[in-house]
């Protein structure tokens, strides 16, 4: 039923911001993550979103646009080489190499993610407050 | 008389309509508010409303395989916003901008449901008649 859509609409938002969240946090955990060569550190993940026509609904012309996450690409950021011969992991020349991660960027990030996610709660209320409303109808 | 339930409810349960599908549009706005390429979308009240009051012409569908034409649906008068800012990522939602539109939306919605409610506790006074 079309009154119910804008919980799918914002449900999807939701979801979306949460991965988002989840990604930034993972970042965040692994910033330190050290190992012995530069290919195997850890890389930063970021989702990419896309907005979804459901087409079905397109013959009516009411198509509406939920958000998914498309998929989530690696950040190409080069890793950072330490020189600390006295660590576990460190190679022949003493380096052990640590993700590029900008925890001023991933910070930035969160606080955007989860200022979009509130809106999307809000959202949401607003329209159950709505159709609770109109479920009262000429009492 | 004969007591017409489109006459006591006049505009208001179109207006009804009207709001909630703004009300989707808005979430949609809303819940696309960082994907790349996506453009805000609203309804254009004004064109809406000059729609129903001038009654455009209708084409009427005289074999089976015409498609049929409605003259004044809510999604005719769907428009992209015009953004206010440009942004790198191709994406066209002020948020500050969609949620007032979204507040205002929901006060009208609150209260053509209240008119409504009070048309109708007035159809029962006269049904009952006391």
């Amino acid at each position: 039923m079309s009154v119910f859509k804008v919980f799918d609409i914002a449900g999807s938002g939701m979801s979306a911001q949460m991965l988002r969240l989840n990604t930034v946090a993972s970042n965040l955990a692994n910033a330190e993550t050290m190992a012995s060569t530069p290919e195997a550190v850890y890389r930063a993940r970021h989702p990419v979103f896309k907005s979804v026509l459901n087409e079905m609904e397109m013959a009516g012309n009411q198509g509406l646009a939920t958000v998914k996450v498309q998929g989530i690409v690696e950040s190409d950021t080069a890793a950072v080489p330490h020189y600390m011969p006295g660590h576990p992991l460190a190679n022949q020349e003493g380096y052990v190499y640590s993700p590029g991660i900008n925890a001023i960027e991933e910070m930035a990030d969160m606080i955007s993610a989860s200022r979009s996610y509130q809106n999307n709660v809000e959202v949401l209320s607003t329209s159950k407050e709505l159709l609770l409303r109109t479920l009262q109808l000429g009492r | 008389m004969p007591i017409n339930f489109d006459k006591a409810l006049g505009v208001h349960d179109n207006a009804l309509l009207l709001f909630e599908r703004r009300n989707q549009l808005l979430a949609e706005n809303i819940t696309n508010a960082d994907t790349p390429n996506y453009k805000a979308r609203d309804i254009d009240f004004d064109s809406v409303l000059r729609g129903q009051q001038s009654g455009q012409l209708a084409m009427t569908a005289t074999r089976k395989g015409h498609i049929s034409s409605s003259t004044n649906t809510i999604d005719q008068h769907i428009d992209y916003r015009v953004p206010t800012q440009s942004s790198a990522d191709g994406n066209s939602v002020d948020v500050q901008q969609e949620k007032a539109a979204f507040a205002e939306n929901a006060v009208r919605y609150q209260t053509t449901v209240a008119i409504l409610s009070r048309r109708f506790s007035g159809l029962t006074n006269a049904f009952k008649g006391e």
